[in-house]
């Protein structure tokens, strides 16, 4: 036990602290928040926020909105079930610059893609690689497999039985989701959305790959990888890195407080045994 | 209605399926083709990207590398996982829900915002660039994965079977070795395997840490693809197909042992 303890307190929370403390230099060694001033108040460095969010925040709702289809269309079990979570396994299993790089391919104007949508007449298809719509796929490509196997275990978890008890009451399709499933799913569906906003607001491989590093997909990881290892200033880089960490746990904080107003609107949740 | 919404649905999941499938399809074909160009399949196929891939991106030590990173990640992960695994399946105790808080963090934030200050700290210590740095790096998010996959398997052994062997004389030692450590040789080698592909999959602490000589496969084929025209994309490409065959490999047998959604639900409740 204690090694575990001692070696992640030296390698994560130590680093952690000193970054932190690290940030909070300026370039004479005082305490001061002038690097956290100079990033906002540069607007190439202070859009990256926006930028990030820009990509980040309407992933997250496609993401999470499709995968609770799918998981809750697949809630009883579909044939080839196996076949499909195996093959919906290998994005996650490939990684991120894989991905990326079929993605350049496949979706690239001389793919396949592209190829079938000129066979059916269209010529002028728009650019799918290197721009924002790029890392928006690479990102629905890489993220939406997890969040669809989370909700997945999290919706067959729940016990048939309620379902069946309200249909034999005379509940259709929808007042079955919305009366009696979406209370039980929605702690899941919050727990995903915030998985998946946390790992979009991190992108960075999909972005420089995919993306248009330079410009329209510059998001505030590569920002502060910049900073480190091309700048070589680390105390700026540590700001920057502490700037994302912040936005971060802003997105999970809103998520939570969103999530206890949405149970706090009082639908029934009888059955539901933790809260 | 209903048969609308389960019509559209399916649609999706194959059209998905299929994304996926030329995302793969693409990478592969291309790493074979002799020359390819806006057209359904190459004019002409040649292996001869493979040898050159294996030269030009020198694959043999980025191999050694990848692997020695690989299994002692793996190695240090199960060493320093179990026994932390155990306790925390065994006994309740004060501090337990903060150690439990300390080893889902690094899982939980993502790599890019406690790399960059865990990539100053290495540096500043000269274990920043080295193999060892990468290793001590993957360790971060690879020890926690490997206590909370053992945990639920450790959780399944019976507290009596280890009372009854210490009724019948076992010390604390024998429990462990001759009952504790046979019962847990499936969750150790779920772990094992899981952390095994992570690592070899795992980009971004790798890439901020690795110098010249440290680069694992995948951070090597990222520079290859950020430096897209140095080299022919048919040999890009073609290292893609190596990294994918070694993964995949590992990949079959980890889903011999795990079901993916069986494994995540267990992530879950453990939260």
């Amino acid at each position: 036990m204690l090694p575990a303890a001692i070696y992640l307190l030296v390698m994560f929370v130590y680093p952690f602290a000193y970054g932190v403390a690290l940030s909070l230099q300026d370039k004479s060694g005082g305490i001061s928040l002038a690097n956290y001033l100079a990033f906002f108040l540069d607007p190439w460095q202070a859009r990256t926020v926006w930028v990030t969010a820009s990509i980040a925040v309407p992933n997250t709702v496609l993401t999470v909105l499709l995968a609770l289809g799918v998981a809750y269309t697949m809630r009883r079990g579909i044939r080839m079930e196996r076949t499909i979570t195996t093959a919906l396994v290998l994005p996650i299993a490939l990684g991120t610059v894989l991905v990326a790089e079929g993605i350049n391919g496949f979706y690239g104007p001389k793919g396949w893609l592209n190829q079938g949508l000129m066979a059916v007449g269209i010529n002028d298809a728009p650019r799918l690689t290197h721009n924002y719509t790029g890392v928006m796929i690479a990102l629905l490509v890489q993220h939406f497999p997890f969040c669809f196997l989370m909700l997945l275990g999290y919706i067959s978890g729940i016990d048939p039985a309620l379902e069946s008890a309200a249909r034999v009451l005379g509940a259709g399709p929808w007042a079955i989701f919305r009366r009696v499933m979406w209370p039980l799913i929605a702690p899941g569906v919050a727990i995903a959305f915030a998985l998946v906003f946390v790992m979009n607001f991190g992108v960075f491989p999909s972005a420089v790959l995919v993306g248009q590093p330079a410009g329209a997909t510059r998001t505030i990881a590569i920002a502060a990888y910049q900073q480190a290892f091309e700048h070589s200033d680390m105390s700026m880089a540590s700001a920057i890195a502490v700037v994302m960490g912040g936005c971060q746990l802003i997105g999970l904080a809103l998520i939570l407080v969103l999530r206890r107003r949405m149970a706090a609107t009082g639908v029934a949740t009888m059955g539901a045994g933790k809260r | 209605m209903v048969r609308l919404w389960r019509l559209a649905v399916f649609l999706f999941v194959v059209g998905f399926v299929l994304n996926l499938a030329g995302i793969v399809g693409h990478v592969v074909v291309s790493s074979f083709a002799r020359r390819w160009f806006a057209t359904a399949l190459p004019g002409g196929f040649t292996t001869a990207w493979y040898a050159y891939s294996w030269r030009e991106f020198q694959l043999d030590q980025v191999l050694a590398v990848t692997l020695v990173v690989a299994a002692s990640v793996t190695a240090l992960a199960l060493g320093l996982g179990f026994p932390a695994a155990y306790l925390l399946a065994r006994h309740d105790f004060k501090a337990k829900n903060a150690l439990l808080l300390l080893f889902f963090l690094p899982l939980l934030i993502p790599q890019m915002t406690y790399g960059i200050p865990l990539a100053t700290t290495l540096y500043r210590y000269r274990i920043g660039g080295t193999v060892a740095g990468v290793i001590a790096a993957n360790l971060v998010p690879m020890l926690p994965l490997a206590i909370f996959v053992m945990l639920p398997f450790f959780e399944q052994i019976s507290v009596n079977l280890e009372w009854a062997a210490r009724v019948h004389g076992a010390t604390r030692v024998q429990v462990f070795r001759r009952v504790v450590v046979p019962l847990a040789i499936p969750g150790l080698l779920t772990a094992g395997l899981l952390v095994l592909v992570t690592t070899i999959a795992n980009f971004e602490l790798t890439f901020l840490l690795s110098g010249a000589g440290s680069q694992t496969l995948v951070v090597a084929l990222y520079y290859a693809v950020f430096a897209a025209g140095m080299r022919p994309i048919y040999s890009v490409d073609a290292m893609a197909v190596i990294y994918m065959a070694l993964v995949l490999a590992l990949l079959v047998l980890v889903l011999r042992f795990v079901r993916p959604t069986q494994m995540v639900f267990r992530l879950d409740r453990r939260n």
